[in-house]
Protein backbone atom coordinates (compact mmCIF):
# COMPACT_ATOMS: atom_id res chain seq x y z
CA UNK A 1 0.00 0.00 0.00
CA UNK A 2 1.06 3.58 -0.62
CA UNK A 3 0.32 6.86 1.10
CA UNK A 4 -0.07 9.59 -1.51
CA UNK A 5 0.24 13.18 -0.30
CA UNK A 6 -0.31 15.99 -2.74
CA UNK A 7 0.03 19.77 -2.31
CA UNK A 8 -2.15 21.46 -4.92
CA UNK A 9 -3.67 24.79 -5.83
CA UNK A 10 -6.86 25.31 -3.79
CA UNK A 11 -9.06 26.05 -6.80
CA UNK A 12 -8.12 22.66 -8.33
CA UNK A 13 -9.51 20.67 -5.41
CA UNK A 14 -12.91 19.86 -6.86
CA UNK A 15 -11.47 18.79 -10.21
CA UNK A 16 -8.93 16.53 -8.51
CA UNK A 17 -11.54 15.00 -6.22
CA UNK A 18 -13.91 14.27 -9.13
CA UNK A 19 -11.14 12.71 -11.25
CA UNK A 20 -9.98 10.50 -8.38
CA UNK A 21 -13.48 9.38 -7.44
CA UNK A 22 -14.05 8.46 -11.06
CA UNK A 23 -11.13 5.99 -11.09
CA UNK A 24 -12.38 4.34 -7.91
CA UNK A 25 -10.65 6.17 -5.04
CA UNK A 26 -12.97 5.75 -2.04
CA UNK A 27 -11.82 8.48 0.28
CA UNK A 28 -9.32 11.18 1.00
CA UNK A 29 -8.41 13.74 3.66
CA UNK A 30 -8.00 17.41 2.80
CA UNK A 31 -6.27 20.13 4.81
CA UNK A 32 -5.85 23.83 4.08
CA UNK A 33 -2.15 24.57 4.38
CA UNK A 34 0.34 27.34 3.66
CA UNK A 35 3.80 26.99 2.19
CA UNK A 36 6.16 27.97 -0.54
CA UNK A 37 8.21 26.31 -3.22
CA UNK A 38 9.64 27.82 -6.37
CA UNK A 39 6.58 30.01 -6.74
CA UNK A 40 7.70 31.96 -3.64
CA UNK A 41 5.05 34.22 -2.19
CA UNK A 42 3.34 37.35 -3.35
CA UNK A 43 3.29 41.03 -2.46
CA UNK A 44 0.48 42.83 -0.64
CA UNK A 45 0.24 46.62 -0.54
CA UNK A 46 -1.67 48.58 2.12
CA UNK A 47 -1.68 52.38 1.74
CA UNK A 48 1.61 52.13 -0.10
CA UNK A 49 3.33 49.86 2.43
CA UNK A 50 4.43 46.62 0.78
CA UNK A 51 4.53 43.29 2.55
CA UNK A 52 6.15 40.18 1.10
CA UNK A 53 3.88 37.23 1.86
CA UNK A 54 6.09 34.12 1.83
CA UNK A 55 3.53 31.46 2.59
CA UNK A 56 0.93 30.89 -0.10
CA UNK A 57 -2.36 29.12 0.65
CA UNK A 58 -2.46 25.55 -0.74
CA UNK A 59 -4.51 22.43 -0.19
CA UNK A 60 -2.96 19.19 1.06
CA UNK A 61 -4.56 15.92 -0.05
CA UNK A 62 -3.82 12.61 1.67
CA UNK A 63 -5.01 9.25 0.40
CA UNK A 64 -4.06 5.68 1.02
CA UNK A 65 -4.19 3.40 -2.05
CA UNK A 66 -3.52 -0.20 -2.96
CA UNK A 67 -0.22 -0.89 -4.77
CA UNK A 68 -2.12 -1.74 -7.93
CA UNK A 69 -3.71 1.69 -8.01
CA UNK A 70 -0.54 3.70 -7.41
CA UNK A 71 0.34 4.63 -11.00
CA UNK A 72 -3.20 5.36 -12.01
CA UNK A 73 -3.82 7.60 -8.99
CA UNK A 74 -0.63 9.57 -9.50
CA UNK A 75 -1.30 10.03 -13.20
CA UNK A 76 -4.92 11.12 -12.66
CA UNK A 77 -4.07 13.39 -9.77
CA UNK A 78 -1.22 15.03 -11.67
CA UNK A 79 -3.32 15.59 -14.75
CA UNK A 80 -6.25 17.08 -12.83
CA UNK A 81 -4.11 19.39 -10.69
CA UNK A 82 -1.98 20.72 -13.53
CA UNK A 83 -2.32 24.24 -14.88
CA UNK A 84 1.16 24.40 -16.42
CA UNK A 85 2.17 27.51 -14.49
CA UNK A 86 4.49 27.77 -11.52
CA UNK A 87 2.94 26.79 -8.17
CA UNK A 88 0.99 23.73 -9.32
CA UNK A 89 2.36 21.78 -6.36
CA UNK A 90 3.88 18.34 -5.74
CA UNK A 91 2.92 14.73 -5.16
CA UNK A 92 4.73 12.72 -2.48
CA UNK A 93 4.46 8.92 -2.41
CA UNK A 94 5.58 6.74 0.49
CA UNK A 95 5.17 3.13 1.58
CA UNK A 96 2.37 2.49 4.00
CA UNK A 97 2.96 -0.33 6.45
CA UNK A 98 -0.53 -0.71 7.82
CA UNK A 99 -4.15 0.40 7.68
CA UNK A 100 -6.89 -0.38 10.18
CA UNK A 101 -10.59 0.41 9.79
CA UNK A 102 -11.57 1.42 13.31
CA UNK A 103 -15.25 0.36 13.08
CA UNK A 104 -14.65 -3.26 12.03
CA UNK A 105 -11.03 -3.86 12.92
CA UNK A 106 -10.23 -4.92 9.30
CA UNK A 107 -6.59 -4.48 8.34
CA UNK A 108 -4.53 -4.23 5.14
CA UNK A 109 -5.95 -3.51 1.70
CA UNK A 110 -9.38 -4.65 2.83
CA UNK A 111 -9.50 -1.63 5.08
CA UNK A 112 -8.85 0.88 2.31
CA UNK B 1 -1.09 45.54 40.05
CA UNK B 2 0.26 48.94 41.09
CA UNK B 3 -1.10 50.30 37.84
CA UNK B 4 -4.52 48.79 38.37
CA UNK B 5 -4.83 50.43 41.78
CA UNK B 6 -3.72 53.72 40.33
CA UNK B 7 -6.34 53.41 37.61
CA UNK B 8 -9.09 52.79 40.12
CA UNK B 9 -8.06 55.90 41.99
CA UNK B 10 -8.44 57.97 38.83
CA UNK B 11 -11.83 56.44 38.14
CA UNK B 12 -13.06 57.33 41.60
CA UNK B 13 -11.89 60.91 41.14
CA UNK B 14 -13.80 61.14 37.88
CA UNK B 15 -16.86 59.73 39.60
CA UNK B 16 -16.73 62.27 42.40
CA UNK B 17 -16.71 65.06 39.84
CA UNK B 18 -19.81 63.54 38.27
CA UNK B 19 -21.66 63.29 41.57
CA UNK B 20 -20.81 66.86 42.37
CA UNK B 21 -22.40 67.96 39.13
CA UNK B 22 -25.62 66.14 39.98
CA UNK B 23 -25.97 68.14 43.18
CA UNK B 24 -25.16 71.41 41.52
CA UNK B 25 -27.73 70.59 38.90
CA UNK B 26 -28.54 72.40 35.72
CA UNK B 27 -31.63 74.48 35.56
CA UNK B 28 -33.20 74.95 32.19
CA UNK B 29 -33.74 78.59 31.55
CA UNK B 30 -37.24 79.51 30.54
CA UNK B 31 -37.21 82.29 28.04
CA UNK B 32 -39.55 83.48 25.34
CA UNK B 33 -37.77 84.92 22.33
CA UNK B 34 -37.30 83.54 18.82
CA UNK B 35 -39.54 80.84 17.41
CA UNK B 36 -38.37 77.24 17.09
CA UNK B 37 -38.63 75.69 13.61
CA UNK B 38 -39.83 72.10 13.62
CA UNK B 39 -38.01 71.41 10.33
CA UNK B 40 -34.70 72.89 11.49
CA UNK B 41 -34.90 71.12 14.84
CA UNK B 42 -35.78 67.81 13.24
CA UNK B 43 -32.81 68.09 10.90
CA UNK B 44 -30.39 69.13 13.64
CA UNK B 45 -31.36 66.28 15.95
CA UNK B 46 -31.16 63.83 13.04
CA UNK B 47 -27.78 65.26 12.11
CA UNK B 48 -26.53 64.84 15.67
CA UNK B 49 -27.45 61.18 15.58
CA UNK B 50 -25.78 60.86 12.17
CA UNK B 51 -22.54 62.29 13.56
CA UNK B 52 -22.71 59.79 16.42
CA UNK B 53 -23.04 57.03 13.81
CA UNK B 54 -19.84 58.31 12.23
CA UNK B 55 -17.97 57.51 15.44
CA UNK B 56 -19.74 54.38 16.61
CA UNK B 57 -20.01 52.27 14.64
CA UNK B 58 -18.36 54.14 11.71
CA UNK B 59 -14.92 55.11 12.96
CA UNK B 60 -14.75 52.14 15.33
CA UNK B 61 -15.10 49.81 12.32
CA UNK B 62 -12.88 51.90 10.05
CA UNK B 63 -10.03 51.83 12.56
CA UNK B 64 -10.84 48.39 13.99
CA UNK B 65 -10.41 46.75 10.61
CA UNK B 66 -7.02 48.33 10.01
CA UNK B 67 -5.28 47.01 13.10
CA UNK B 68 -4.07 43.48 13.78
CA UNK B 69 -6.58 40.98 15.14
CA UNK B 70 -5.07 41.13 18.62
CA UNK B 71 -5.92 44.85 18.97
CA UNK B 72 -9.33 45.21 17.34
CA UNK B 73 -11.35 45.47 20.57
CA UNK B 74 -8.89 47.89 22.10
CA UNK B 75 -9.06 50.05 18.98
CA UNK B 76 -12.86 50.04 18.92
CA UNK B 77 -12.92 50.87 22.62
CA UNK B 78 -10.94 54.07 21.98
CA UNK B 79 -13.80 55.30 19.76
CA UNK B 80 -16.45 54.06 22.15
CA UNK B 81 -14.91 55.63 25.24
CA UNK B 82 -14.25 58.91 23.40
CA UNK B 83 -17.99 59.33 22.93
CA UNK B 84 -18.74 58.61 26.56
CA UNK B 85 -15.99 60.71 28.11
CA UNK B 86 -16.55 63.70 25.83
CA UNK B 87 -20.33 63.60 26.30
CA UNK B 88 -19.90 63.97 30.03
CA UNK B 89 -17.11 66.56 29.87
CA UNK B 90 -19.03 68.56 27.28
CA UNK B 91 -22.19 69.09 29.36
CA UNK B 92 -20.14 69.73 32.50
CA UNK B 93 -17.63 72.31 31.27
CA UNK B 94 -16.58 71.72 27.64
CA UNK B 95 -19.53 73.48 26.05
CA UNK B 96 -19.16 76.66 28.04
CA UNK B 97 -15.43 76.92 27.26
CA UNK B 98 -16.29 76.70 23.55
CA UNK B 99 -19.56 78.63 23.38
CA UNK B 100 -19.84 80.76 26.50
CA UNK B 101 -19.64 84.53 26.03
CA UNK B 102 -16.27 85.42 24.55
CA UNK B 103 -13.39 86.37 26.81
CA UNK B 104 -10.59 88.18 24.94
CA UNK B 105 -11.16 86.15 21.78
CA UNK B 106 -9.57 83.09 23.40
CA UNK B 107 -12.21 81.18 25.43
CA UNK B 108 -15.84 81.33 26.45
CA UNK B 109 -16.80 82.32 29.98
CA UNK B 110 -18.48 79.96 32.45
CA UNK B 111 -22.09 81.05 31.89
CA UNK B 112 -23.07 77.57 30.68
CA UNK B 113 -21.04 75.67 33.27
CA UNK B 114 -22.77 72.35 34.02
CA UNK B 115 -25.21 73.21 31.22
CA UNK B 116 -26.93 75.87 33.27
CA UNK B 117 -28.82 78.21 30.99
CA UNK B 118 -28.88 75.74 28.09
CA UNK B 119 -32.55 75.00 27.51
CA UNK B 120 -35.28 74.50 24.95
CA UNK B 121 -35.29 78.16 23.87
CA UNK B 122 -33.91 79.10 20.44
CA UNK B 123 -30.12 79.34 20.17
CA UNK B 124 -29.08 82.84 19.12
CA UNK B 125 -29.44 83.47 15.40
CA UNK B 126 -31.12 80.12 14.73
CA UNK B 127 -34.52 78.49 15.02
CA UNK B 128 -33.25 75.42 16.87
CA UNK B 129 -33.32 74.81 20.62
CA UNK B 130 -30.11 75.66 22.45
CA UNK B 131 -30.03 72.06 23.69
CA UNK B 132 -30.02 70.78 20.10
CA UNK B 133 -27.08 73.04 19.28
CA UNK B 134 -25.20 71.86 22.34
CA UNK B 135 -25.66 68.17 21.57
CA UNK B 136 -24.74 68.69 17.91
CA UNK B 137 -21.50 70.34 19.02
CA UNK B 138 -21.00 67.55 21.57
CA UNK B 139 -20.85 65.00 18.75
CA UNK B 140 -18.22 67.08 16.95
CA UNK B 141 -16.05 67.20 20.03
CA UNK B 142 -16.46 63.45 20.47
CA UNK B 143 -15.43 62.52 16.94
CA UNK B 144 -12.41 64.82 17.04
CA UNK B 145 -11.03 63.04 20.09
CA UNK B 146 -11.86 59.63 18.62
CA UNK B 147 -10.03 60.44 15.38
CA UNK B 148 -6.74 60.92 17.27
CA UNK B 149 -6.91 57.33 18.52
CA UNK B 150 -5.80 56.15 15.08
CA UNK B 151 -2.30 57.46 15.78
CA UNK B 152 -1.82 55.71 19.10
CA UNK B 153 -3.59 52.45 18.28
CA UNK B 154 -2.02 49.14 19.26
CA UNK B 155 0.14 50.54 22.08
CA UNK B 156 -1.55 53.11 24.35
CA UNK B 157 -2.90 52.27 27.79
CA UNK B 158 -6.66 52.53 28.02
CA UNK B 159 -6.50 54.63 31.18
CA UNK B 160 -3.95 56.93 29.57
CA UNK B 161 -6.28 57.43 26.64
CA UNK B 162 -9.28 58.20 28.87
CA UNK B 163 -7.38 60.87 30.77
CA UNK B 164 -5.98 62.23 27.52
CA UNK B 165 -9.53 62.52 26.16
CA UNK B 166 -10.64 64.55 29.20
CA UNK B 167 -7.68 66.92 29.02
CA UNK B 168 -7.58 67.26 25.25
CA UNK B 169 -11.24 68.10 24.76
CA UNK B 170 -10.99 70.63 27.61
CA UNK B 171 -7.69 72.31 26.79
CA UNK B 172 -7.40 71.97 23.01
CA UNK B 173 -10.72 71.25 21.35
CA UNK B 174 -12.99 73.57 23.32
CA UNK B 175 -10.76 76.67 22.95
CA UNK B 176 -10.21 75.93 19.26
CA UNK B 177 -13.94 75.57 18.66
CA UNK B 178 -14.32 78.90 20.43
CA UNK B 179 -11.72 80.59 18.22
CA UNK B 180 -13.54 79.59 15.06
CA UNK B 181 -17.23 79.24 15.94
CA UNK B 182 -17.74 80.61 19.44
CA UNK B 183 -16.98 84.27 18.77
CA UNK B 184 -13.20 83.92 19.13
CA UNK B 185 -10.42 85.64 17.21
CA UNK B 186 -10.27 83.38 14.13
CA UNK B 187 -13.97 83.75 13.43
CA UNK B 188 -13.65 87.51 13.94
CA UNK B 189 -10.74 87.58 11.51
CA UNK B 190 -13.06 86.08 8.88
CA UNK B 191 -11.65 82.55 8.68
CA UNK B 192 -14.14 80.28 6.92
CA UNK B 193 -14.68 76.84 8.41
CA UNK B 194 -18.12 75.56 7.57
CA UNK B 195 -18.14 72.26 9.43
CA UNK B 196 -14.78 71.85 11.10
CA UNK B 197 -11.85 71.52 8.69
CA UNK B 198 -9.57 73.27 11.14
CA UNK B 199 -11.40 72.63 14.40
CA UNK B 200 -11.96 68.91 13.82
CA UNK B 201 -9.63 67.65 11.13
CA UNK B 202 -6.46 69.71 11.27
CA UNK B 203 -6.58 69.63 15.06
CA UNK B 204 -7.01 65.85 15.27
CA UNK B 205 -4.45 65.24 12.49
CA UNK B 206 -1.80 67.42 14.09
CA UNK B 207 -2.57 66.05 17.56
CA UNK B 208 -2.07 62.61 16.02
CA UNK B 209 1.42 63.59 14.87
CA UNK B 210 2.31 64.85 18.34
CA UNK B 211 0.90 61.67 19.87
CA UNK B 212 2.82 59.43 17.48
CA UNK B 213 6.03 61.28 18.36
CA UNK B 214 5.48 61.10 22.12
CA UNK B 215 4.44 57.43 22.13
CA UNK B 216 7.04 56.22 19.66
CA UNK B 217 6.81 53.45 17.12
CA UNK B 218 4.92 50.25 17.72
CA UNK B 219 7.13 47.30 18.60
CA UNK B 220 8.24 45.73 15.33
CA UNK B 221 7.33 48.74 13.21
CA UNK B 222 8.97 48.49 9.80
CA UNK B 223 10.09 44.90 10.30
CA UNK B 224 6.94 43.00 11.23
CA UNK B 225 3.84 42.70 9.10
CA UNK B 226 1.21 45.13 10.36
CA UNK B 227 -1.37 44.70 7.63
CA UNK B 228 -5.06 45.36 8.32
CA UNK B 229 -6.77 42.28 9.76
CA UNK B 230 -10.27 42.88 8.40
CA UNK B 231 -10.66 45.22 5.46
CA UNK B 232 -14.41 44.61 5.09
CA UNK B 233 -14.75 46.29 8.54
CA UNK B 234 -12.76 49.21 7.20
CA UNK B 235 -14.79 49.56 4.01
CA UNK B 236 -18.10 49.33 5.91
CA UNK B 237 -16.78 51.82 8.46
CA UNK B 238 -15.79 54.26 5.72
CA UNK B 239 -19.21 53.89 4.13
CA UNK B 240 -20.89 54.63 7.48
CA UNK B 241 -18.66 57.66 7.94
CA UNK B 242 -19.74 58.84 4.51
CA UNK B 243 -23.46 58.49 5.37
CA UNK B 244 -23.02 60.12 8.77
CA UNK B 245 -21.02 62.97 7.26
CA UNK B 246 -24.20 64.40 5.74
CA UNK B 247 -25.22 65.19 9.31
CA UNK B 248 -21.78 66.63 9.96
CA UNK B 249 -21.66 68.92 6.91
CA UNK B 250 -25.26 69.59 5.91
CA UNK B 251 -26.19 69.73 9.60
CA UNK B 252 -23.66 72.52 10.09
CA UNK B 253 -26.04 74.86 8.28
CA UNK B 254 -27.95 74.70 11.60
CA UNK B 255 -31.13 74.81 9.52
CA UNK B 256 -32.97 72.70 6.96
CA UNK B 257 -32.43 75.19 4.17
CA UNK B 258 -30.70 75.85 0.86
CA UNK B 259 -27.25 76.09 2.42
CA UNK B 260 -27.77 72.65 3.96
CA UNK B 261 -28.76 71.33 0.53
CA UNK B 262 -25.65 72.88 -1.01
CA UNK B 263 -23.43 71.34 1.65
CA UNK B 264 -25.13 67.98 1.11
CA UNK B 265 -24.42 68.04 -2.63
CA UNK B 266 -20.85 69.26 -2.14
CA UNK B 267 -20.24 66.43 0.34
CA UNK B 268 -21.51 63.74 -2.01
CA UNK B 269 -19.57 65.03 -5.02
CA UNK B 270 -16.28 65.70 -3.22
CA UNK B 271 -16.28 62.31 -1.53
CA UNK B 272 -16.81 60.50 -4.81
CA UNK B 273 -14.06 62.57 -6.40
CA UNK B 274 -11.81 61.78 -3.44
CA UNK B 275 -12.21 58.07 -4.07
CA UNK B 276 -11.47 58.57 -7.76
CA UNK B 277 -8.41 60.71 -7.02
CA UNK B 278 -6.91 58.20 -4.59
CA UNK B 279 -7.58 55.23 -6.86
CA UNK B 280 -6.14 56.93 -9.94
CA UNK B 281 -2.84 57.86 -8.32
CA UNK B 282 -2.60 54.53 -6.48
CA UNK B 283 -3.19 52.71 -9.76
CA UNK B 284 -0.43 54.73 -11.38
CA UNK B 285 2.04 54.14 -8.53
CA UNK B 286 1.46 50.51 -7.57
CA UNK B 287 -0.43 49.08 -10.53
CA UNK B 288 -3.57 48.13 -8.56
CA UNK B 289 -6.54 50.08 -7.20
CA UNK B 290 -7.30 48.79 -3.68
CA UNK B 291 -10.38 48.59 -1.46
CA UNK B 292 -8.44 50.21 1.38
CA UNK B 293 -7.49 52.96 -1.08
CA UNK B 294 -11.12 53.52 -2.01
CA UNK B 295 -12.13 53.73 1.64
CA UNK B 296 -9.23 56.07 2.43
CA UNK B 297 -9.98 58.29 -0.59
CA UNK B 298 -13.58 58.66 0.59
CA UNK B 299 -12.42 59.92 3.98
CA UNK B 300 -9.87 62.24 2.33
CA UNK B 301 -12.62 63.76 0.17
CA UNK B 302 -14.97 64.10 3.14
CA UNK B 303 -12.32 65.78 5.25
CA UNK B 304 -11.35 68.27 2.54
CA UNK B 305 -14.90 69.34 1.73
CA UNK B 306 -15.77 69.81 5.40
CA UNK B 307 -14.57 73.43 5.77
CA UNK B 308 -15.87 74.31 2.29
CA UNK B 309 -19.19 72.44 2.16
CA UNK B 310 -21.55 75.41 2.61
CA UNK B 311 -19.44 77.80 0.57
CA UNK B 312 -18.80 76.00 -2.73
CA UNK B 313 -20.72 74.68 -5.72
CA UNK B 314 -20.66 71.15 -7.16
CA UNK B 315 -17.87 71.76 -9.69
CA UNK B 316 -15.48 73.23 -7.13
CA UNK B 317 -16.34 70.22 -4.96
CA UNK B 318 -14.99 67.87 -7.61
CA UNK B 319 -11.65 69.69 -7.64
CA UNK B 320 -11.44 69.81 -3.85
CA UNK B 321 -12.31 66.13 -3.45
CA UNK B 322 -10.08 64.85 -6.23
CA UNK B 323 -7.18 66.97 -4.99
CA UNK B 324 -7.65 65.55 -1.50
CA UNK B 325 -7.53 61.97 -2.78
CA UNK B 326 -4.22 62.61 -4.55
CA UNK B 327 -2.60 64.70 -1.79
CA UNK B 328 -3.58 62.37 1.04
CA UNK B 329 -2.30 59.34 -0.89
CA UNK B 330 1.07 61.03 -1.30
CA UNK B 331 1.13 62.06 2.37
CA UNK B 332 0.40 58.51 3.50
CA UNK B 333 3.02 56.98 1.21
CA UNK B 334 5.69 59.51 2.20
CA UNK B 335 5.05 58.92 5.89
CA UNK B 336 7.48 56.01 5.91
CA UNK B 337 10.33 58.37 5.01
CA UNK B 338 9.88 60.31 8.25
CA UNK B 339 9.84 57.42 10.70
CA UNK B 340 7.00 58.47 13.02
CA UNK B 341 4.39 55.77 13.52
CA UNK B 342 0.99 57.39 12.99
CA UNK B 343 -0.51 53.91 12.92
CA UNK B 344 -3.69 54.60 10.95
CA UNK B 345 -2.60 57.77 9.11
CA UNK B 346 -4.60 60.38 10.99
CA UNK B 347 -2.11 63.10 9.99
CA UNK B 348 -1.91 61.93 6.38
CA UNK B 349 -5.67 61.99 5.89
CA UNK B 350 -7.17 64.41 8.43
CA UNK B 351 -4.20 66.75 8.87
CA UNK B 352 -3.26 67.03 5.22
CA UNK B 353 -6.83 66.71 3.89
CA UNK B 354 -8.01 69.32 6.41
CA UNK B 355 -5.21 71.70 5.50
CA UNK B 356 -5.94 71.37 1.79
CA UNK B 357 -9.66 71.83 2.44
CA UNK B 358 -9.12 74.96 4.53
CA UNK B 359 -6.88 76.55 1.88
CA UNK B 360 -9.19 75.39 -0.92
CA UNK B 361 -12.08 77.10 0.86
CA UNK B 362 -10.14 80.33 0.46
CA UNK B 363 -9.79 79.59 -3.25
CA UNK B 364 -13.21 78.30 -4.22
CA UNK B 365 -15.71 79.91 -1.82
CA UNK B 366 -18.51 81.48 -3.84
CA UNK B 367 -21.80 81.05 -1.98
CA UNK B 368 -23.27 81.21 1.52
CA UNK B 369 -21.43 84.34 2.56
CA UNK B 370 -17.90 83.30 1.59
CA UNK B 371 -15.86 84.57 -1.35
CA UNK B 372 -12.54 83.05 -2.35
CA UNK B 373 -9.59 83.94 -4.56
CA UNK B 374 -11.11 82.56 -7.75
CA UNK B 375 -14.22 84.64 -7.16
CA UNK B 376 -12.47 87.93 -6.60
CA UNK B 377 -11.33 87.92 -2.96
CA UNK B 378 -7.59 87.13 -2.77
CA UNK B 379 -7.39 88.12 0.89
CA UNK B 380 -9.44 85.07 1.94
CA UNK B 381 -6.59 82.65 1.22
CA UNK B 382 -4.34 84.59 3.56
CA UNK B 383 -6.94 84.49 6.32
CA UNK B 384 -7.39 80.75 5.76
CA UNK B 385 -3.62 80.27 6.01
CA UNK B 386 -3.58 82.10 9.33
CA UNK B 387 -6.31 79.78 10.59
CA UNK B 388 -4.40 76.72 9.41
CA UNK B 389 -1.12 77.92 10.92
CA UNK B 390 -2.67 78.81 14.26
CA UNK B 391 -4.42 75.44 14.48
CA UNK B 392 -1.27 73.50 13.60
CA UNK B 393 0.83 75.28 16.20
CA UNK B 394 -1.77 75.27 18.98
CA UNK B 395 -2.85 71.64 18.49
CA UNK B 396 0.71 70.35 18.12
CA UNK B 397 2.25 72.16 21.07
CA UNK B 398 -0.78 71.66 23.31
CA UNK B 399 -1.10 67.95 22.58
CA UNK B 400 2.62 67.42 23.00
CA UNK B 401 2.60 69.02 26.45
CA UNK B 402 -0.53 67.16 27.61
CA UNK B 403 0.90 63.81 26.57
CA UNK B 404 4.36 64.47 28.04
CA UNK B 405 2.80 65.35 31.37
CA UNK B 406 0.50 62.31 31.32
CA UNK B 407 3.45 60.11 30.37
CA UNK B 408 5.41 61.33 33.38
CA UNK B 409 2.48 60.94 35.75
CA UNK B 410 0.94 57.60 34.74
CA UNK B 411 2.88 56.33 31.69
CA UNK B 412 1.16 56.12 28.34
CA UNK B 413 2.44 52.91 26.79
CA UNK B 414 1.71 49.36 27.75
CA UNK B 415 4.70 47.14 28.57
CA UNK B 416 6.50 45.58 25.60
CA UNK B 417 5.25 42.12 26.49
CA UNK B 418 1.67 43.35 26.75
CA UNK B 419 2.02 45.01 23.37
CA UNK B 420 3.24 41.81 21.77
CA UNK B 421 0.41 39.80 23.32
CA UNK B 422 -2.02 42.43 22.07
CA UNK B 423 -4.04 45.07 23.88
CA UNK B 424 -7.31 43.13 23.69
CA UNK B 425 -5.91 40.58 26.08
CA UNK B 426 -3.51 42.72 28.11
CA UNK B 427 -5.74 45.80 28.58
CA UNK B 428 -9.22 44.27 28.45
CA UNK B 429 -8.80 40.55 29.24
CA UNK B 430 -10.75 39.45 26.19
CA UNK B 431 -10.22 38.37 22.61
CA UNK B 432 -12.12 39.33 19.48
CA UNK B 433 -11.85 35.98 17.76
CA UNK B 434 -11.79 32.76 19.71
Amino acid sequence: MKLVKAIIKPFKLDEVKDALTEIGVQGMTVTEVKGFGRQKGHKETYRGTEYQIDFVPKVKLELAVADSMEDKVIETLGKAAKTGSIGDGKIFVSDLSGVIRIRTGETGEGAL
Amino acid sequence: MENRKLSLKYISILFSVLLLSVFTGSALAEEGGAAISAGDTGWLLTSSALVLAMIIPGLALFYGGMVRDKNVLSTMMYSFISVCVVSVVWVLWGYTIAFGTDVAGIVGNFEFLWSSGVGPEAFSGTAIPHLAFMVFQLMFAAITVALISGAIAERMKFMGYVLFAVLWVTLIYAPLAHWVWGGGWLGELGALDFAGGTVVHISSGVAALAAALVLGQRHGYGTEKMAPHNLPFTVVGAALLWVGWFGFNAGSALAADGIAAGAFVATQVATSAGVLGWLVIEWMYTGKPTALGGASGAIAGLVAITPAAGFVGPISSIVIGFGAGVLCYLAVVWKSKFGYDDALDVLGIHGIGGTWGAIATGLFASVGGGTGLFFGNPGQVFIQAVGVGATWVFAFVGTFIILKVLDMVIGLRVEKEEEIVGLDLSEHSERAYT
